[in-house]
């Protein structure tokens, strides 16, 4: 069925994949007409995706160091779009986005803002002239840019800090995915999510995780705009949610007018189970300040050109041309999603409070509700409450607490869709999660091996050595996150927010200066990483001890705080001591002409 | 100057425009939410909503492909261009 090269093939193989995906969808949907259980479709769908992962992940194995940390740098542009895509969009973005819309509108849109608008960044400042640089990993750049163990090692430290915080709320976010659809408890379902992100990424490094995400962002879009249209269709929305739904917006406007915020008492608010949020802001009014929105989109943006694990997507492609196309496509296939979750918010909310629709729960009796299907699932997974605080037996606005995922996993069944829907939905948050820990995790591993084992360590060390120690490393590391991930200690989005700040303020002035000006040097470099990352820390500390911060710089934004101090002591340090020598100039140069060798020579 | 100098101007004078253009969107409009937010936008959307749900993004995903073509241009320019290799 396939000759020739697997590269000159991959419209063709991915074509045949999402055929055979839509196939199986197909046969759940008949399967369900038939009779097949809600749990037996769930643990279909779920286990049907991981082990077609895994299959790419065998298939993909290798022996060679350049296909294991690189993918062989001939990843084409569209793909490696796709595969950055899915690096990117991690739990969080599929599970949790829409649900941040749906409670806290305007001011939770700024992330949507700044995880699309630091691409800009990526493709303007970085990623084209990294790719010239033909580094393994990002620290490698740093370490050869700037010369000596130290500024590697920074490099290391900072990528670690702010990856392991990222990594932990994606094996939480497998875990949460994978105990749901399996029925499993969630101290377990952590093992089997990991376990799942292992089997991806062990045997063939950055070309198993390559092939695995183009197939993982396949199922997450499908998962993620299947149920879109299907809700916006059945609600008589309009075909197209995107440009349609102008009027369910206003409409929205219109219920909470009606409806009021009212503000409920603290001892009331105490019986309400944790983690579960009522609606007290407006769907589509501007809720926050300027800067508080421009700040947290700052925040997201900068972080966006500093997180490695999407910075060495960029790596693997044939050209710097294409590492810089590659960005646009990256960015357009996020796009589609993100411009799709704010539309599930409004259906989602829509749905619920209007009472002129028939799924409508405001303003019926307690007794009716407490009866709905969809309800009482939903309730027992401890994803919806109600309580009648003011006794009046109908339900209030005020009244109805529901879980931020929810607005993702339980809409399909509370507009009326059938349950192959949820199933689907369950893989792609599956697909989602996973392919952003394998990146994660890959990127820790890589960094180690390659620039802690291999350049520092055992610099003579044989390739056979070299990736067994990346693989040792890639278990003990994921092992790690999931453990840390049982603890359940913070939420899943607080952390993924948290892993940006952390590496803006260690990574972003560095990165960019690197290839920006000539003057910046090791002990600079030195200064900005570790002082950034300290000051950064501090400051979250301060903030969360109960310091009042300054400059309206939240926990959400401390990167902001952390980074202008990384850019300060890094200019300052490097004015303070001796320019870069003639070599280190030189190839500052040569980065700059996008055609030729790459600097390191491979 | 060089030929590689050249090239270089001409591509940190890309950079800047980009980035303007990105401030503007990313930052700049948003000075603005509460008063832009009162206008009704494209497709019936208020402004700011509008925005933040779609335009920002959709016009990065454009400014990306232009910017990646002009970058292009201004190699090829300096002959500074590469085998076809997309």
């Amino acid at each position: 069925m396939i000759k020739g090269k697997f590269i000159d093939n991959l419209p063709k193989v991915y074509g045949i994949y999402t055929g055979g995906f839509i196939g199986f969808i197909i046969l759940m949907a008949i399967g369900e007409q038939m009779g097949m259980t809600a749990k037996a479709i769930g643990i279909a769908f779920v286990a049907f995706t991981i082990f077609i992962y895994a299959l790419i992940g065998y298939l993909s194995r290798t022996a060679q160091a350049d296909a294991y940390y690189v993918a062989g740098r001939q990843v084409p542009t569209v793909f490696n779009g796709m595969a950055t895509a899915a690096d990117w969009m991690s739990g969080a973005s599929f599970v949790a986005m829409a649900g941040g819309i749906y409670f806290k509108g305007y001011g939770y849109m700024a992330l949507l803002v700044g995880w699309t608008g630091g691409y800009i960044l990526v493709a303007t400042l970085l990623a084209p002239y990294l790719r010239k640089f033909g580094c393994y990993t990002v620290p490698d750049f740093i370490g050869t840019r700037y010369g000596g163990n130290l500024a590697r090692f920074s490099a290391v430290v900072v990528l670690t800090v702010a990856s392991f915080t990222y990594v932990t709320a994606q094996i939480n976010a497998t875990g949460t995915i994978a105990s749901v659809a399996l029925d499993i408890d969630f101290k377990y379902a952590v093992y089997v999510g990991l376990i799942s992100i292992l089997l991806c990424s062990m045997l063939g490094g950055m070309r198993a995780v390559t092939w695995t995400q183009v197939a993982q962002y396949i199922v997450l879009i499908i998962a993620y705009l299947l149920p879109v249209f299907w809700i916006s269709n059945k609600m008589g929305a309009g075909f197209f949610p995107h440009f349609m739904l102008a009027d369910e917006v206003a409409r929205i406007g219109e219920l909470e007018q009606q409806f009021g915020f009212v503000k409920n008492s603290a001892a009331d608010l105490a019986t309400v189970p944790k983690g579960l949020a009522g609606i007290t802001k407006a769907h589509s009014a501007v809720n926050a300040t300027p800067w508080a929105f421009i700040s947290l989109a700052l925040a997201m943006m900068m972080g966006t050109a500093s997180l490695p694990h999407v910075m060495m997507r960029y790596f693997t492609t044939p050209s710097v041309k294409a590492a810089r196309k590659s960005v646009g496509w990256s960015l357009f296939f996020i796009f589609l999603l993100y411009s799709s979750a704010p539309m599930l918010a409004t259906l989602s909310k829509l749905s619920l409070i209007d009472p002129n629709l028939s799924t409508g729960i405001i303003g019926k009796s307690f007794a009716e509700v407490q009866s709905i299907d969809w309800f009482q699932n939903w309730n027992q997974a401890n994803l919806m409450f109600i309580s009648d605080f003011n006794g009046n037996g109908t339900l209030e606005l005020n009244e109805f607490f529901m879980g931020g995922k929810a607005v993702v996993l339980a809409t399909p069944e509370i507009a009326g869709l059938p349950y192959v829907i949820s199933g689907l939905v369950a893989a792609g948050g599956m697909a989602a999660a996973m392919s952003t820990a394998d990146g994660l995790i890959l990127a820790i591993a890589n960094a180690i091996s390659h620039d802690v084992y291999y350049k520092m360590i055992d610099p003579k060390a044989e390739t056979a050595k070299r990736l067994l120690v990346a693989r040792a490393l890639l278990v003990v590391i994921g092992f790690a996150g999931a453990t840390i991930a049982a603890l359940e200690i913070q939420g899943i989005l607080g952390s993924v927010i948290w892993a940006f700040d952390f590496a803006m303020s260690g990574l972003f002035f560095p990165l960019v200066l690197g290839v920006w000006w000539k003057r910046a040097n090791r002990q600079g470099a030195i200064a900005g990483m570790l002082g950034g990352l300290a000051a950064g820390t501090w400051y979250l500390v301060w903030v969360r001890t109960g310091g009042s911060g300054f400059l309206g710089i939240t926990q959400l934004t401390f990167g902001i705080f952390g980074s202008a101090v990384s850019l300060v002591a890094m200019v300052v340090v490097s004015l303070m001591t001796q320019e870069p020598d003639k070599a280190t100039q030189k190839m500052v140069d040569e980065v700059r002409i996008p055609s030729g060798r790459t600097v390191t020579g491979k | 100057m060089s030929n590689a100098q050249k090239h270089w101007e001409k591509s940190r004078s890309l950079l800047w425009v980009t980035l303007a253009i990105w401030a503007v969107f990313s930052m700049g409009i948003f000075l603005f939410g509460a008063e832009m937010n009162e206008v009704t936008g494209p497709f019936g959307y208020p402004w700011t909503y509008w925005f933040t749900c779609q335009g920002s993004l959709g016009i990065f995903v454009i400014l990306l492909f232009w910017f990646a073509n002009r970058q292009e241009k201004i190699d090829e320019e300096f002959g500074f261009n590469e085998r076809g290799d997309d």
